[in-house]
């Protein structure tokens, strides 16, 4: 301090460690919360997978791995999980596809955009249960709008939510037009940004719609699917809402998500522990797919 | 990229003539057929809320009478829509979305810039790990943390209390990295000046990094509420007392509790989606840019 030969790493001293404590001041509410709802759940779930804990707070004894073992031997376990990837699998592929199909026709000079957006996005701003009451409804088998349909093409009735063949698809359509809005607007966007002359320069070569969308616009939203791939198969593992809304899981488990056997497990079995060990395994699942992402996108740009 | 480029001013002098009516002619029909497909999509796009609005125009007899019909017989009329807003508690549910969702989008917006700023612009010890732990979060889906948030709320007595509600869900890691990457843009020039005059780090957070970065503010603030108003499990879990509910998980119980009434089930959903659609006819632009710029973080 009171020489000049000091003051230069006494000042710097002095600046880091404000900074050290704005930094952390700063960040300090954030981290409150973030340890409170997000950590510490993470690790009482954790440390309750391994007790038999109930909802009534009975038999909180350490059980050791116990839970795990059941679960891997437990059918519905091993069903719901199978509903989940099934529901995944066939709900990602419509709305990859279906988003992409809609945005390229969109994206080649329409008149009027703005009112696409607002037809295919709108659903995307409903809460779920008003997409399943509306899709409920039009899936009645006599008063709904779907069988009237089929009717007037004279094929039979459809008992939509009730055959377990056909509810999952059924889930599956309302799914597809609640949510592909999000993945429309994000393919418009990344088509948007595909710069002009690409195009220019292939009509000039002689290259027509067709070809200029396989060869120029998909190659470019290479990136853009990847993330939306990805993106839309952590959603969908995550499926509750809208099928324990309008199938309760039903018919006879046909429709039952993993996440609604978490659900089930802890407040209709009334067995906390049993069913954290579940979440667990769930979340074992979306690790390893992360994972899996990360190899195949890091290999991509490498 | 540098082909077209090259090109293009060396075929304009002599092509002009050729290039012109070149792309025009390949549009028109193309165009005119993607208009219809487009528009006849639109259009189906659209029936779930026509055929919910119609039902909810009609007496319960006309909705459950067959063969369906889109004009009732009996006339179109907002029986439904009284009924509901007498008996239901659809007010105080709306209220209750509201009030949680702006509470949510408010801290949110709150922590997640003040540490995305601290993290973009403070040289502070251990940020990098910090920064590492946010990120790596992202992939922990909320529905693992339901038991565990359960038990948490219940041993804290917060269990059928606004505070359940909001509380959870005010951690949006993806948020923290959006901001974070716009803070980064922003010239570090401004706030050097700032510093220069003395100014602390909160007046500059407050009042030069904020308002450049309003877009962005609104962008995650349209996300969080959007995404506060819709949500499903959390709260359908962590409240019953039926003057709490929020209004998705509202109109779960008036589901089981109506049964067959198809017009006042309709009249109910409708009332549910109105305020999100008033918000998106005004807020139309900012939400389609805001899914373009946060979208893929955002989910």
């Amino acid at each position: 301090m009171s020489t000049a030969r000091t003051t230069a790493p006494a000042a710097r001293s002095r600046r880091s460690r404000r900074d050290n404590i704005h930094g952390w001041a700063f960040s300090a509410p954030f981290l409150a919360f973030f340890l409170m709802f997000l950590v510490w759940p993470m690790v009482s779930g954790a440390v309750m997978s391994l007790t038999g804990k109930s909802l009534t707070g009975a038999n909180g004894g350490f059980i050791g791995l116990a839970n795990y073992a059941e679960a891997f031997g437990d059918s519905d376990m091993w069903r719901s999980l199978g509903n989940t990837l099934y529901f995944t699998l066939i709900s990602t592929v419509p709305l990859v596809v279906i988003a992409l199909a809609l945005a390229a026709i969109v994206n080649m000079g329409l008149p009027a955009q703005w009112l696409w957006r607002l037809s295919f996005f709108s659903p995307f701003l409903l809460a779920s249960t008003v997409v399943s009451l509306f899709f409920a409804w039009m899936y009645n088998p006599e008063l709904g709008l779907f069988n009237d349909l089929l009717a007037k093409l004279g094929i039979p009735p459809v008992a939509w939510l009730n055959d377990p063949a056909v509810a999952m698809w059924a889930i599956v359509i309302a799914t597809v037009w609640w949510t592909v809005g999000f993945n429309f607007l994000l393919y418009l966007a990344a088509l948007q940004n595909i710069p002009q002359q690409h195009y220019e320069a292939a009509s000039l070569d002689g290259a027509g719609g067709w070809r200029q969308f396989f060869s120029i616009s998909l190659p470019q939203l290479g990136p853009t699917t990847v993330m939306i791939v990805i993106l839309q198969i952590l959603a969908s593992l995550k499926v509750f809402d809208q099928i324990y809304q309008m199938t309760e899981g039903g018919p006879g488990g046909a429709t039952r998500s993993i996440v609604q056997y978490v659900f089930e497990a802890g407040f209709t079995g009334y067995r906390l522990g049993y069913s954290a060990a579940i979440s667990y395994i769930f979340f074992g699942l979306i690790l390893v797919i992360a994972l899996a992402q990360a190899f195949i996108t890091r290999k991509r740009s490498a | 990229m540098a082909t077209p480029t090259l090109s293009r001013p060396a075929l304009q002098p002599k092509g002009s003539t050729e290039a012109a009516p070149n792309r025009p002619p390949k549009a028109p029909l193309s165009r005119i057929l993607a208009t219809v497909v487009v528009s006849v999509l639109a259009v189906a796009w659209l029936v779930p809320f026509a055929w919910a609005t119609v039902t909810a125009l009609k007496s319960e007899t006309d909705a459950a009478s067959t063969p369906i019909s889109w004009i009732p017989a009996s006339g179109f009329t907002l029986d439904a829509f009284a009924k509901v807003l007498q008996s239901g508690n659809i007010p105080t549910w709306t209220l209750n979305s509201l009030f949680t969702s702006a509470a949510i989008t408010a801290i949110t917006l709150v922590i997640s810039a003040s540490v995305a700023y601290a993290i973009s612009r403070i040289d502070f010890r251990g940020k990098r790990m910090l920064m590492g732990v946010i990120v790596a979060s992202i992939i922990i889906p909320p529905p693992v943390l339901i038991i565990p948030l359960f038990q948490q709320m219940q041993s804290l007595n917060l269990i059928d209390t606004y505070w359940a509600l909001i509380l959870p869900q005010v951690i949006h890691s993806p948020m923290v990295f959006v901001l974070k990457k716009f803070f980064d843009q922003i010239p570090r020039e401004l706030e050097e000046a700032a510093l220069m005059d003395g100014a602390g780090r909160l007046r500059i957070f407050t009042t030069i990094v904020l308002p450049l970065s309003r877009p962005i503010l609104a962008a995650v603030a349209i996300f969080v509420f959007i995404g506060a108003w819709n949500n499903f499990l959390w709260p359908f879990i962590a409240t019953n007392e039926s003057s709490l509910l929020t209004l998705p998980v509202g109109l779960q119980t008036i589901k089981s509790a109506y049964g067959i009434q198809y017009a006042q089930n309709m009249a109910s959903a409708l009332l549910a989606a109105l305020p999100l659609i008033v918000v998106f006819l005004f807020f139309q632009r900012q939400i389609i840019r805001g899914v373009a710029t946060t979208g893929l973080a955002g989910t």
